[in-house]
């Protein structure tokens, strides 16, 4: 039954690339992009991997919608039309690369196989050591966060230097429209019926957010979803009621400290480990029991995870409004 | 002291990395930049002493959150990482120093806290590309200098640097996802991602199908991110248009980080594993290789703005440098590690003095620069020696390297000939174009030379301090052609 289900998701996934490729209109696209992330989503969720499925619907298909339509709004709606030669190696190229992916699929182990060379090697290690020296039930959440906690850190520095990089380039002086012009332009106000329901949704979404970020030892989520969705809910809030109302809640300035100060918690509960006397991001040396150390290290990463990723989020949104064009 | 000495390899990326949120929380751009510098000589620090320590013991491991290998993530520096450490945290340095004095006419005060936090993070990602032993640790800190790599390009004054940017990001996003495919393949088939690990594990695989298309798509896309001839197109705009010390700084050191990834994977992971990698390798390579240093050096013999001139010069350079890699010996190597260190020493400072020349020449046309020499003597002797050095002019680094890459090729059989007459060829083609400008300053006259002023000290300093390298590496190669020979014999697995 599952195999029926993922074909079918491929398809209908196949299908929307086409149309995405296709279409001239951006709008469409983006649009198209949004029910790709969410097929994409289901997929993953599909192949059991909730923790993925989460983070792809909450970044790919909301965030991701959001900011590119509020790019859409300051550039044309269709695209213009690239040359047709070029279209043809574009093709060709991608052919090529789709057929050699197929052909390494020939001699890769069945899906789900347990035998498959990544069930046998770290896999049932981590799953031992999760129960021995972490102790909490979700072993995505200790993979990410304690063994590979690194790589966790790296990505957090990535969506941190995306953020400096949107506000580096948007936030030019000059190319900022004045207030009183930018006020009311993303804004919901006179449509009561968005405006209630928005209202009403709000609380919960930020509810669910928190829940996310605080369950994630337990369930999937943890931090980069827990950011998404609290960004998501002030964006909404922002678009019902205006972006400057958003911005005397959240100010600016507010928002880069979270950005920083997210990254720094994570870094510093790195350095911490090593003031202790153990290595870089060990956290079995935060409590005197190896154990609750390693919870301690893992919700205040997680919290770190959240701020930055919400700050960015958030900046980067109110950088695209700002430049509002009328 | 000890137990400082052993989170070294940690403290390498976690320095500029952690300073970089402070970096953007400064509003005064003067701290920013002093915490900037300070925290990039802290690298460069840690990377001379990492140096050190390898010299003397070989390699250093450090395991990430003290879980063991290859479960959790684990770092190793051996001679080829510091070697690479050395020039990314060096240039760093230089350029940030320079850029005290010439960041400030190119990015607007206000802006530059954000414009140090980029650059901090591009420092840190590539280090942590360096210090890495892990595969898709490679990728998350290839993404982190990437993206700041392209925010610092960004930066640049003429709205020309955005479609250049553009045209790196998505070439750059292409190379970044194709490495994560290929690791995608070899964890599937390996299931470990620690780079040891999957050299010993990877010799159990009897399926070669996935791992013949991983070393492929791993080549294909460092290849775009090392820019190797023709996957080069993004490099000489990216270059151009960039702000003057970023050019120093990203010349140096990005596409060679991409090529010692290139490396570890081809030699280390690859050749041992496929049926005649070697053989594959070299025949890819070696006439790219070809291609790059003369169609390099032919498109710099005639361009006519000084930056994009450089850059062009660069894509020969790098074909210089896969050149020694597709002989596949240890010769070969040598010489390839050694010009990845000598190049980076005369390109910067010949960026440096561009950057000098930017003070008071608007535009970096060789049409604009006529008679500047006597304005600006001590600038132009810099462009002049460091030039020397880009040409490989006995005396220089850049001839140390050259040497080294000359005998290997004359090892390597009937083509070495051949060979030898394109190194010596586009070497004449070096002369041509460094002459050209050093002709316009020194014995023409225009009338913008006649207002220009000589370049501010702290762009001075860091400009000869560059030049004095390349004769101080010219006249005694000692450490990096240490690192350079035990980093060739570790590659081709073989002991020193």
């Amino acid at each position: 039954m599952t195999i029926v289900f993922g074909v079918f998701l491929l398809t209908l996934m196949l299908i929307t690339a086409i149309a995405i490729v296709r279409t001239q209109n951006l709008f469409v696209a983006v649009m198209l992009s949004g029910i790709f992330s969410l097929l994409l989503a289901s997929n993953f969720f599909l192949l059991d991997a909730a923790d993925v499925a989460l983070t792809e619907a909450a970044v790919g298909a909301g965030i991701s919608t959001v900011l590119y339509l509020s790019a859409l709004a300051l550039s044309a709606e269709n695209e213009r039309a690239p040359y047709s030669s070029h279209r043809l190696i574009a093709l060709a190229v991608v052919s090529v690369t789709a057929l050699l992916v197929i052909y390494a699929t020939f001699d890769q182990p069945r899906v789900g196989d347990p035998a498959a060379p990544v069930h046998q090697h770290v896999a049932p290690w981590y799953l031992e050591m999760t129960r021995d020296a972490i102790d909490i039930p979700n072993v995505v959440t200790a993979v990410l966060s304690s063994f590979r906690g690194y790589d966790t850190l790296g990505e957090v520095f990535v969506v941190f230097t995306a953020g400096i990089g949107v506000l580096f380039l948007l936030d030019k002086p000059g190319a900022r429209h004045g207030g009183t012009q930018t006020v009311g332009r993303v804004r919901l106000r006179h449509y009561l019926i968005p405006r209630l329901v928005g209202r009403m949704l709000i609380p919960f979404i930020l509810l669910f957010g928190l829940y996310v970020q605080f369950h994630g030892e337990y369930g999937p989520g943890g931090g980069f979803q827990a950011g998404a969705l609290i960004a998501a809910s002030i964006i909404l809030y922002a678009l019902l009621e205006g972006e400057t109302r958003a911005l005397q809640a959240l100010p600016r300035r507010l928002l880069t400290l979270l950005i920083a100060s997210g990254a720094l918690l994570y870094g510093g509960v790195g350095v911490a480990g090593m003031l202790l006397g153990g290595n870089f991001l060990d956290y079995s040396v935060l409590a005197s029991d190896p154990v609750k150390g390693q919870q301690l290290g893992i919700i205040l990463i997680e919290a770190g995870v959240g701020i930055t990723v919400t700050g960015v989020l958030l900046s980067v949104f109110h950088a695209f409004a700002a430049r509002g064009r009328f | 002291m000890t137990a400082l000495q052993a989170h070294l390899p940690a403290l390498q990326v976690v320095v500029p990395m952690l300073s970089a949120p402070l970096a953007m929380l400064l509003r005064e751009h003067r701290l920013s930049w002093a915490l900037a510098t300070a925290a990039s000589l802290c690298a460069f620090a840690i990377a001379i002493s990492l140096t050190l320590s390898v010299i003397d013991t070989g390699g250093m491991r450090y395991l990430m959150g003290s879980w063991p290998a290859p479960f959790g993530i684990e770092l190793g520096v051996d001679a080829m990482s510091a070697l690479l450490l050395l020039i990314v945290t060096g240039a760093s340095s230089l350029a940030l120093i320079a850029g005290a004095s010439s960041l400030d006419r190119e990015i607007e005060v206000e802006r530059q806290p954000l414009f140090y936090a980029a650059w901090l993070l591009a420092l840190a990602g590539l280090c942590g590309i360096l210090v890495t032993a892990d595969a898709f640790n490679i990728f998350v800190f290839m993404e982190i200098s990437a993206l700041a790599s392209y925010v610092l390009v960004a930066g640049g004054p003429d709205r020309r640097a955005l479609p250049a940017v553009f045209k790196y990001l998505v070439m750059g996003t292409i190379g970044a996802t194709f490495y994560l495919i290929g690791v995608g393949l070899i964890y599937l088939m390996t299931g470990t991602l620690n780079l040891d690990d999957i050299v010993y594990r990877i010799g159990e695989v009897a399926e070669v199908k996935p791992i013949l298309i991983a070393a492929g798509f791993i080549s294909v896309g460092l290849a775009l991110k090392a820019a190797i001839f023709p996957l080069h197109v993004w490099l000489p705009n990216a270059y151009t248009f960039a702000p003057h010390v970023v050019t120093v700084f990203l010349a140096a050191c990005s596409t060679k980080v991409a090529l010692y990834v290139l490396l570890r994977f081809n030699f280390v992971v690859f050749k041992p594993y496929l049926e005649d990698h070697d053989l594959k390798f070299a025949i890819f390579l070696l006439p790219l290789s070809l291609l790059a240093i003369l169609v390099g050096s032919a498109v710099a013999m005639f361009e006519s703005n000084l930056k994009r001139m450089l850059a062009w010069s660069s894509v020969a350079q790098i074909g210089y440098i896969t050149l020694g890699a597709s002989l596949v010996s240890v010769a070969g190597l040598t010489a390839s590690l050694l010009h990845i260190f000598n190049h980076a020493l005369a390109k910067s400072a010949l960026f440096l003095a561009l950057a000098c020349l930017a003070i008071s020449v608007s535009k970096l046309r060789i049409e604009n620069i006529g008679g500047i020499a006597k304005r600006m003597p001590w600038t132009m002797a810099a462009f002049l020696l460091a030039g020397l050095s880009l040409i490989g002019v006995p005396g220089t680094a850049g001839f140390v390297s050259k040497w080294y890459l000359i005998t290997a090729t004359f090892d390597s059989g009937p083509l070495g000939i051949l060979l030898v007459a394109v190194i010596v060829v586009s070497s004449l083609m070096a002369v041509v174009y460094i002459w050209r400008v050093v002709e316009c300053a020194y014995f023409r006259e225009t009338d913008e030379a006649q207002s220009a002023r000589e370049a501010p000290l702290m762009l001075l300093l860091p400009t000869w301090a560059a030049v004095l390298l390349n004769f101080y590496f010219g006249l005694f190669p000692g450490v990096p052609l240490e690192l350079s020979s035990s980093a060739a014999t570790l590659l081709l697995g073989q002991t020193p």
